[in-house]
């Protein structure tokens, strides 16, 4: 769980609800053995800059070699190749472009049921100030989309993103599809 | 699809993802700029920082508008705003201007002494202040997303702020190891609705988000506030009044940019000693700060509401 700043504490709940251990990484020198990393929801602005300054990237970026990485919104923003309107650069693990604040601001923040490919049934997905995907490249799976087509859910490989939180709902199904993804990266290494 | 904007979850959403922060007040766009520079989650807008309120007596209101579109427009972190106790109309402006989350504070006059707003009526979420575990809730009852402890804002002082945590901390760890059939005269003492009491119980800890508020002005200040308890940290005069003794205006400026800084990387890492020994290194001079005692019974800002 990446504590810098934001939800991490949600997503904690989340996964040990699910039997999985969970502990917070803040510094480089708590990630050695993790099989997945969450990094949560928050101000990407203020994770970008604490990760830097507590010399993260790199490290993350060679955990990405052996294990999982699941990111919610400010998460996604941080995995994507490029997003918008943001100064600092991302740790481009995935293929896609994003877009901050693509809603509007916080009266414009919603909820709404959408469907997730290999769930049975919809999620309710909750979007606070959120971004959202304009560009997915060919390697790039999309797992959900608004009804307009917008993709919000995606994988590439070992890399989850949602544009939502998954970790606000009672429901575990999409922590559970990512600790699949952890549990995978962990037998092939 | 059904699209639900404004709901309960999405209100107390923001208030998670700002978790482990540092939310700033700020009074322009360039304050704003350092601000979201140095690392905050999100700022406050207003034309006055808590301690040149203090400075100014008169009645506090809202910002002009103007103000705090400047400052929506300066960063891409979430802006907040505050209004004034009981006035609704500022908070209908104040969501109208498209801010995104309102502080009903007792940093400005109040305008109604029996009523808070009835936050439920509004799409924008709103913060308020407590100093006890009965006063958070009735907030939150009134429809509040987060809390904030109050603190004696603009003192640059922590004690109050200290003191209100405790308080809170301390209810919710009674609370939870009370049996169910005394959790009724429980909330009547508290003056708190029941059906709340029972959620505190159950979760054991506050409903929604809880920030410290109202006398930080050191990294040492914010860990100590995380360590007791706090969600997050706000920060008012605290970093806007530092430096004041610099010579030239750059050096000033640089001066805030460094405790802002220290401020939020002692908010991440309010537990490890050795960090904060180091963040807290040659920050220069804090906000020279108000002994409570010296201030007049009329001038404590944590005494108003309920």
């Amino acid at each position: 769980m990446l504590a810098l700043q934001g939800d991490f504490a949600e997503h904690t709940d989340v996964v040990r609800r699910l039997g999985a251990e969970a502990i917070p990484v803040r510094l480089p020198q708590h990630l050695p053995g993790l099989h997945g990393l969450i990094i949560p929801g928050g101000e990407s602005t203020t994770i970008v800059r604490l990760l830097d300054i507590f010399g993260l990237r790199q490290p993350i970026l060679e955990l990405a070699q052996r294990a999982a990485i699941f990111g919610t919104c400010a998460g996604m923003i941080l995995l994507a190749k490029q997003a918008t309107d943001l100064a600092q650069p991302t740790l481009g693990l995935i293929d896609i472009v994003v877009q901050r604040n693509a809603f509007g601001r916080q009266v414009d923040s919603f909820e709404a049921a959408l469907p997730f490919k290999g769930l049975a049934t919809p999620v309710q997905a909750v979007f606070i100030r959120a971004p959202l995907i304009l560009k997915a490249g060919p390697a790039v799976e999309v797992l959900a989309s608004l009804p307009d087509g917008t993709p919000v859910a995606a994988r590439q490989g070992n890399i989850l993103v949602a544009a939502f939180h998954p970790e606000l709902t009672a429901d575990t199904r999409v922590h559970g599809y990512f600790l699949g993804l952890a549990q995978e990266s962990s037998r092939l290494c | 699809m059904e699209r639900g904007t404004g709901t309960w979850t999405v209100k107390k959403g923001l208030a998670q993802m700002l978790k482990g922060g540092v939310i700033m007040d700020v009074v322009t766009p360039e304050h704003a700029k350092i601000a979201e520079e140095a690392g905050a989650c999100a700022v406050m807008a207003l034309e006055r920082v808590p301690a040149d309120i203090r400075a100014a007596g008169g009645v506090a209101r809202m910002a002009d508008p103007e103000i705090i579109l400047r400052i929506m427009d300066a960063v891409s972190i979430p802006v907040m705003a505050k209004c004034r106790i009981g006035h609704f109309v500022e908070a209908q402006v104040l969501e109208a201007l498209g801010v995104d989350y309102l502080d009903e504070s007792e940093v400005l006059t109040p305008a109604d002494e029996a009523n808070h707003i009835w936050k439920h009526d509004f799409k924008v979420p709103f913060v308020c202040g407590c100093r006890d575990l009965g006063e958070a809730l009735r907030r939150i009852a009134e429809g509040a997303a987060m809390i904030r402890t109050k603190g004696e804002a603009g003192t640059g002082n922590i004690v109050e702020a200290v003191r209100h945590m405790r308080a809170v901390q301390s209810e919710v760890r009674r609370i939870i190891h009370l049996p169910e059939d005394e959790l009724a005269a429980a909330a009547k003492a508290l003056g708190a609705p029941p059906e709340l009491l029972h959620d505190v119980r159950k979760e054991g800890r506050l409903p929604v988000v809880n920030f410290a508020a109202g006398g930080v002005a050191t990294p040492a200040d914010a860990a100590l506030m995380m360590q007791l308890g706090a969600d997050g940290i706000f920060v008012g005069s605290g970093i806007f009044k530092a430096g004041q003794n610099e010579k030239t205006e750059i050096k000033k400026i640089e001066a805030q940019t460094r405790i802002a800084k220290a401020v939020v990387k002692a908010t991440t890492h309010y537990q490890d000693a050795k960090i904060l020994a180091e963040i807290s290194r040659g920050l220069g001079e804090p906000m020279k700060g108000i002994e409570i005692s010296t201030l007049k019974k009329e001038e404590l800002l944590a005494s108003r509401g309920w």
